[in-house]
């Protein structure tokens, strides 16, 4: 009897549950899973909206690695990209947290300063950023000339075009250096005056108390910085639109070409499932690694 | 599982910061002297791009073409803000951006991901979490995998033009902000809850009466969020929302630009770019003065480790 209500409350709850996150288990198969299934069916034919979709097999995947110089271009400026950004956006991102984190007067003020990049619109940063580094009379550049030094082409040179974008995306780390920060206000106080009793100098404390304590945040901001890394679309896109001489050519952005400049959806299509697979797998590797270098402290419930 | 926000432990008081600056050693007072260097180098290089914006958009040209720079431009032409603004049909612009796109968007993504959190926390079912991470997996998808599929079904039915391709998919639910609000109701305490099951109430009348009214805080984080997330929007409305009188400020201010570049009769170009990006700008940034504290509670809250 006991049994029976307890089983009927289950199946109270189960159906509740279930009701509750029905908008995202239907959003999940008409947002996500379908268009999973369709773009892997679509990566195996020949369709460019117009005409109905021909299978075709491995072709596309075959043509991008064997007849499509430009794809190895696109793939070397994405490694590029995302191997140096998104280390280098933690790096920075942290120490900057870190630097919020001692004792200083109008900490909220430098904060807010530097989460504002964060949320202004992509469209006015490049708009900006365009304008500052131009070569002839960016800020930036007039002032060299004025100085009588050489101009620096941050974007009109193949070699610095990708550093800038880096930079601008450091620039752009408020919700890292957010969090950041208030993990390192978590850092329980007593570690620190316990290493201090121990004779600890701030460099070991930083070193030995401060990083561990924070790797599980450092894992959580590298992650979604290769994701986002991998997809990067629209400062390039705007800024540099690909060039000069493709060296912004990322992968989003030929994707993007392939499907709706060039109508080659199922090439976009095996395009896009390559990326899924490379970015899984970055993931799996992080999370894998993870277990030597992430310290989960006895707080974890 | 316990949230601590982080917002009241910030900050030691200018009386406080005197008292300590008052008992430093010559090496303390060293260290000091770097580290606020360091801050402030480091505030005049975030500043920089955006007082390079704003006073740029008081030049004319001949202010604009001179090396070395000119910071503060003399005369300034207050008057470019208008001239920029009714260069193009903006207003038209911000209404596209706010009714038909942000507004609804921001209500369905409140509303979904309320809904759905509140099933991912407050009731337990078998099968529950592993869903939730199954929901939080979906993030690791590349938009770019479902971008022509979409393309295709919004084609299909007719939405391609329409803010719907936009609007529709929020009330599904965000899985970043179920996430973020899945968080939040866990740290609710559970007796609340079943005094209410004990009193009759529904789950709906739980979630709506007693869950959502105590959780202003983190539902303000996901409209801010969910609010500016579509006003910045440029690479959804590139995609489904061509239309020249249903364009969005994101891709107005994108045609102004590709125009004035290339076409080089066009006077006080940079000037009216950056009028109109500083106009842009303007309202995220009273947003971000006013909600400063939700803003950065929010964010911290998605870095917060269970």
């Amino acid at each position: 009897m006991k049994n029976q209500i307890g089983s009927r409350f289950k199946q109270r709850d189960l159906a509740m549950g279930l009701l509750f996150v029905s908008p995202w288990l239907v959003g999940f198969i008409l947002w996500t899973a379908y268009p999973l299934v369709s773009s892997l069916y679509y990566s195996f034919t020949r369709y460019d909206l117009l005409r109905p979709a021909v299978w075709i097999g491995f072709a596309n995947y075959v043509e991008l690695f064997t007849d499509d110089p430009q794809f190895y271009t696109v793939i070397y400026n994405t490694l590029f990209y995302v191997v140096l950004s998104a280390p280098l956006g933690v790096i920075s991102a942290f120490l900057m947290g870190a630097l919020l984190n001692t004792p200083i007067a109008a900490r909220p003020f430098f904060r807010a300063i530097f989460f504002f990049p964060a949320i202004v619109p992509t469209v006015v940063v490049a708009v900006v950023w365009q304008f500052l580094l131009n070569i002839q009379f960016g800020a930036i550049n007039s002032v060299l000339q004025g100085l009588g030094l050489s101009v620096i082409p941050f974007l009109s040179s193949p070699d610095l075009a990708k550093p800038s974008l880096i930079m601008i995306y450091m620039w752009a780390q408020g919700n890292a250096i957010v969090i950041f920060l208030a993990t390192l206000q978590d850092v329980p106080r007593s570690l620190y005056e316990a290493a201090t009793m121990d004779g600890a100098n701030a460099l070991q404390k930083f070193w030995n108390i401060t990083i561990p304590m924070c790797t599980p945040v450092i894992l959580f901001n590298l992650i979604m910085g290769f994701i986002d890394g991998f997809q990067n679309f629209t400062l390039p896109w705007l800024l540099t639109g690909g060039g000069p001489s493709n060296s912004t050519e990322f992968y989003a952005l030929y994707l993007y070409r392939n499907a709706f400049a060039y109508l080659r959806m199922g090439k976009a299509s095996a395009m896009a499932w390559l990326l899924f697979i490379v970015i899984i797998l970055f993931t799996f590797i992080l999370f894998k690694s993870s277990a030597r270098w992430v310290y989960y402290g006895g707080e974890r419930s | 599982m316990n949230m601590r926000l982080p917002v009241n432990a910030i900050g030691t008081t200018a009386g406080n910061e005197l008292q300590r600056l008052r008992k430093l050693t010559p090496m303390g007072w060293f260290t000091e002297i770097l580290k606020y260097g360091l801050l402030i180098l480091l505030t005049v290089t975030y500043i920089l791009p955006f007082f390079w914006m704003f006073t740029s958009a008081l030049k004319n040209d001949a202010q604009v073409y001179v090396a070395p720079p000119i910071w503060i431009p003399n005369p300034a032409f207050w008057e470019n803000f208008v001239n920029a603004w009714n260069s193009q049909p903006f207003n038209q612009y911000v209404f596209n951006t706010v009714v038909y796109y942000a507004i609804p968007a921001t209500i369905g993504t409140v509303l979904s991901s309320a809904i759905v959190a509140y099933g991912f926390s407050r009731i337990n079912w078998a099968g529950r979490d592993t869903l939730f991470y199954l929901c939080l997996a979906t993030m690791m998808v590349p938009f770019q995998v479902q971008m022509v599929p979409l393309f295709m079904i919004f084609k299909k039915i007719g939405w391609i033009d329409s803010f719907l391709p936009l609007v529709v998919p929020a009330f599904f639910g965000n899985p970043f902000y179920i996430f973020l609000l899945r968080q939040f109701f866990m740290s609710l305490p559970g007796e609340l809850s079943d005094a209410a099951r004990i009193d009759g109430a529904s789950e709906m009348d739980i979630l709506f009466r007693i869950v959502l009214p105590l959780s202003r805080p983190a539902l303000m984080v996901v409209a801010l969020f969910a609010f500016i997330g579509a006003w910045n929007d440029y690479l959804g409305p590139l995609i489904y929302v061509h239309n020249n009188s249903k364009l969005v400020l994101a891709l107005g201010v994108e045609n102004m630009r590709r125009s004035m570049m290339f076409n080089s009769t066009i006077s006080n170009a940079y000037p009216y770019l950056m009028a109109v990006s500083t106009i842009v700008v303007l309202p995220i940034l009273i947003m971000f003065f006013f909600g400063q504290k939700t803003f950065i509670e929010g964010i911290a809250m998605t870095g917060i480790k269970e």
